[in-house]
C-alpha cells in the first residue's frame, strides 16, 4: 500500500511530462455509457463467445479436465489431415473461380457492357443465388448432372457420356456446385468497387497517351487490387464454412470427405475414440477462418484508402 | 451500349460474349433442369403433381410453420437488440463502432457447424440442452447472431441517414424518456432498414440446414433434406419454391429500397 502512494505522488510530481497513466487513459475511454450496450455483448457472450471459448479450452483438456496436448496432437492422423487438405483446396479453386468469372461479370456490369435490364437482372440474381446454398442448391444439381439429372440424359442422347468418369458426389463435382454461389458473392462485393472507378482517372490516363492496357495494368488493377484480394479471402472463408451443401452431395460419412462434414459427424458417433477430439477439430477451423478474416480486414482497410466498398 | 462497345476489337467481342453467354448457361441450366424435373412426377406426362403432393403433406405444413415461427422470432429478438445498440452507438459512443462492428461479424469467423458443436458443448448439462425448449432456444440464439451482420450494417445505414442527435434532443425537450424516443422516434424513422434486415434474415433462417438438422429441430432445411431419401421429383419442386421465397424477399428488399430512395444494401 505505501508503495503504491509512492508511486501516485511521483505520478503527481511529473504529471506534465509523463503519458497518461494506465488508470488516467481508462478513466477517458470509460463512461457509464457502455452499459447500454450490456445486452447486446451479454447475448454475444452467450452465443458466439462462450461457444468458440468452450472450443479453445476443450481442445487442451481431458476427460476428467486437466491439460493435455493430446487431442491436438491427435490431429496428425491421415483422414483428418486429408479433410482439412480438401477443404482447403476446394475453398482455394472455388475462391479463384468465383473471383474470376465474378470479376468479369462485376465488370460487364458496371461498365455499360449490358444494356441496362440485364443489369439489374443480374444484380438482383446474384442477392438471390449468393444465398442459394444447402440443401436446394445440391437439389438443384443432382437434377441437372445427376446420374438422372436432366443435361446428363441430354448429353447421352448426342453420345457424350458423363457417367460413369464423371461423380458428382466427389471433389469436382463439389467444386461445380459451390462455384455457383461463389461468383455471385464476387459480383455483388467488386460491382460497387468498380463504381468506385472514377471517371476521371480514366480519361486522365488517355491524355497522358495511356493504352486501355496500360490504364488496366497500371491505374485500375492497382486501385482494385485489394478489393480483389479482400473478396478473394472472404469467398474462401465462405467456402470453407460451408457444411449443407456437401452434406445434401455426400451425406455424413463417405470414404470422401471436408471438414465441415467430419466435424458434424462428432455430434453423432465417436469416429476416432476420442470425444475430445471433436474440439480440436473445430479449433482448426477457427484457426483457419481468423487467419482468412485477418487477411480480409488488411485488404479491406487497404481499398478503403481509394474506394469506398460494401454499402459504406 | 453500341458506343462502348466500339472500344473492343471483333475478336475480343467474341471472346466476351462467348465468356458471358457461358456464365449465363452455368446459372440458368441448374434452374431449368430443376424446374423441368419437378415436373415429371407423373409417368410420360408433365405436370404440377410433385408441387401438388408436396403442399398436401401435413409434415410440410408442420415443418414449413416451424420455420416460419422461427424466422419470426430471430427477426423480433435482433431487431430489438440491434435498434437500440446502434442508436446508443451513434448518440452516446461513437468510439465502440468498431468494437460492435467487430462482434457482429463473428458469425464469419465462426462457422455455423462449430458454432453449434460450441454451442452444445458449453451448454452440456445445462438446461438448455437437456430440454426440448432449451435446444430450441439455442437455435433461435444462433440463428440471431447470424443476422446480426446483416441487420446491424442495414440499421447502422439507416441511422447514419436521420439526424439521430437531434431527434432525440427534440424529443427529450417535449419530455419524452428513453422508452419512448426509441419507440415512438427512432423505430418509426428506421423501419426501412429494419425491414431491410428482416427480409434477409427471413431468407436465411427458412433455408437453414446446418444448425437446425444438427440439433435435430425439423424445420423446413432437414425435411427437404429427408424429403430426398423418399421421394423423386418432390425435393426439385420444394427446393425451386424455396429459392422462390428467396427470390421474393430479395425482390422486396430492392422495392423498398427504391421507393425509399436509399442505396442499394450489399451483402457485405
Amino acid at each position: 500500500m505505501g508503495a503504491g502512494m509512492a508511486g501516485l505522488t511521483t505520478i503527481e510530481v511529473s504529471k506534465a511530462e509523463a503519458p497518461p497513466s494506465l488508470r488516467r487513459r481508462f478513466g477517458l475511454w470509460w463512461s457509464w455509457n457502455w452499459l447500454g450496450l450490456l445486452p447486446f455483448v451479454l447475448f454475444i457472450i452467450a452465443f458466439q463467445l462462450m461457444p468458440a471459448l468452450s472450443i479453445v479450452v476443450k481442445s487442451f483438456q481431458d476427460l476428467n479436465g486437466n491439460f493435455t496436448l493430446e487431442n491436438v496432437n491427435s490431429l496428425n492422423d491421415p483422414l483428418i489431415l486429408g479433410a482439412y487438405w480438401s477443404s482447403i483446396k476446394l475453398s482455394f479453386l472455388t475462391a479463384l473461380g468465383g473471383a474470376f468469372i465474378g470479376f468479369f461479370v462485376a465488370w460487364g456490369v458496371t461498365s455499360g457492357y449490358f444494356p441496362k435490364w440485364i443489369r439489374s437482372a443480374i444484380l438482383s440474381f446474384s442477392g438471390v443465388a449468393s444465398n442459394f446454398g444447402g440443401v436446394p442448391l445440391a437439389f438443384a444439381f443432382v437434377a441437372t448432372i445427376g446420374q438422372t439429372g436432366i443435361l446428363t440424359v441430354a448429353l447421352k442422347s448426342i453420345g457424350i457420356n458423363l457417367y460413369p468418369d464423371f461423380r458428382l458426389y466427389s471433389f469436382n463435382g463439389l467444386v461445380i456446385v459451390y462455384i455457383y454461389f461463389q461468383i455471385p458473392l464476387m459480383v455483388l462485393i467488386m460491382a460497387p468497387a468498380f463504381e468506385g472507378l472514377r471517371k476521371e482517372w480514366s480519361e486522365a490516363s488517355e491524355n497522358l497517351g495511356a493504352s486501355r492496357f496500360q490504364y488496366w495494368r497500371y491505374v485500375a488493377l492497382p486501385i482494385l487490387f485489394p478489393s480483389i484480394a479482400g473478396t478473394f479471402a472472404l469467398l474462401f472463408g465462405n467456402a470453407f464454412g460451408a457444411q449443407a451443401t456437401a452434406f445434401a452431395l455426400i451425406g455424413g460419412g463417405g470414404q470422401y470427405s471436408v471438414i465441415t462434414l467430419l466435424v458434424g459427424s462428432q455430434f453423432s458417433s465417436d469416429t476416432f475414440n476420442n470425444p475430445g477430439i471433436g474440439n480440436s477439430l473445430a479449433l482448426g477451423m477457427i484457426v483457419v477462418m481468423v487467419v482468412t478474416i485477418f487477411i480480409y480486414s488488411f485488404f479491406r482497410r487497404m481499398s478503403s484508402r481509394w474506394l469506398k466498398v460494401g454499402g459504406e | 451500349m453500341s458506343r462502348s462497345l466500339l472500344r473492343f476489337g471483333w475478336v475480343r467481342q467474341v471472346v466476351l460474349a462467348v465468356f458471358f453467354i457461358a456464365v449465363a448457361l452455368y446459372f440458368i441450366i441448374p434452374l431449368y433442369a430443376t424446374f423441368r424435373f419437378s415436373l415429371q412426377a407423373k409417368r410420360g406426362e408433365l405436370g404440377f403433381t410433385a408441387y401438388a403432393n408436396v403442399l398436401q403433406a401435413s409434415d410440410f405444413a408442420e415443418s414449413f410453420s416451424l420455420s416460419l415461427q422461427t424466422a419470426l422470432l430471430t427477426i423480433l429478438v435482433s431487431t430489438l437488440l440491434i435498434v437500440p445498440t446502434a442508436y446508443w452507438v451513434q448518440l452516446k459512443i461513437p468510439r465502440a463502432r468498431s468494437l460492435i462492428e467487430f462482434f457482429t461479424l463473428l458469425p464469419f469467423v465462426i462457422p455455423a457447424v462449430v458454432l453449434v458443436f460450441g454451442l452444445i458443448r458449453a451448454y452440456n448439462g445445462t438446461g438448455l440442452t437437456d430440454s426440448s425448449r432449451g435446444i430450441y432456444t439455442l437455435m433461435v440464439g444462433a440463428y440471431v447472431t447470424l443476422s446480426f451482420p446483416y441487420v446491424y450494417r442495414s440499421v447502422d445505414n439507416g441511422l447514419q441517414s436521420i439526424k439521430v442527435r437531434t431527434l432525440t434532443e427534440a424529443a427529450q425537450s417535449l419530455g419524452a424518456g428513453w422508452f419512448t424516443i426509441l419507440s415512438r422516434v427512432i423505430f418509426p424513422n428506421v423501419w426501412v432498414s429494419i425491414i431491410n434486415g428482416a427480409f434477409i434474415t427471413f431468407a436465411i433462417v427458412m433455408g437453414e440446414f446446418t444448425i437446425a438438422s444438427l440439433l435435430s429441430q425439423p424445420t423446413f432445411g432437414p425435411y427437404l433434406y429427408q424429403l430426398n431419401s423418399s421421394k423423386v421429383y418432390e425435393p426439385s419442386a420444394l427446393s425451386l419454391l424455396s429459392l422462390g421465397l428467396t427470390w421474393l424477399c430479395i425482390a422486396l428488399i430492392q422495392l423498398l429500397g427504391r421507393r425509399s430512395g436509399q442505396s442499394r444494401t450489399t451483402v457485405f
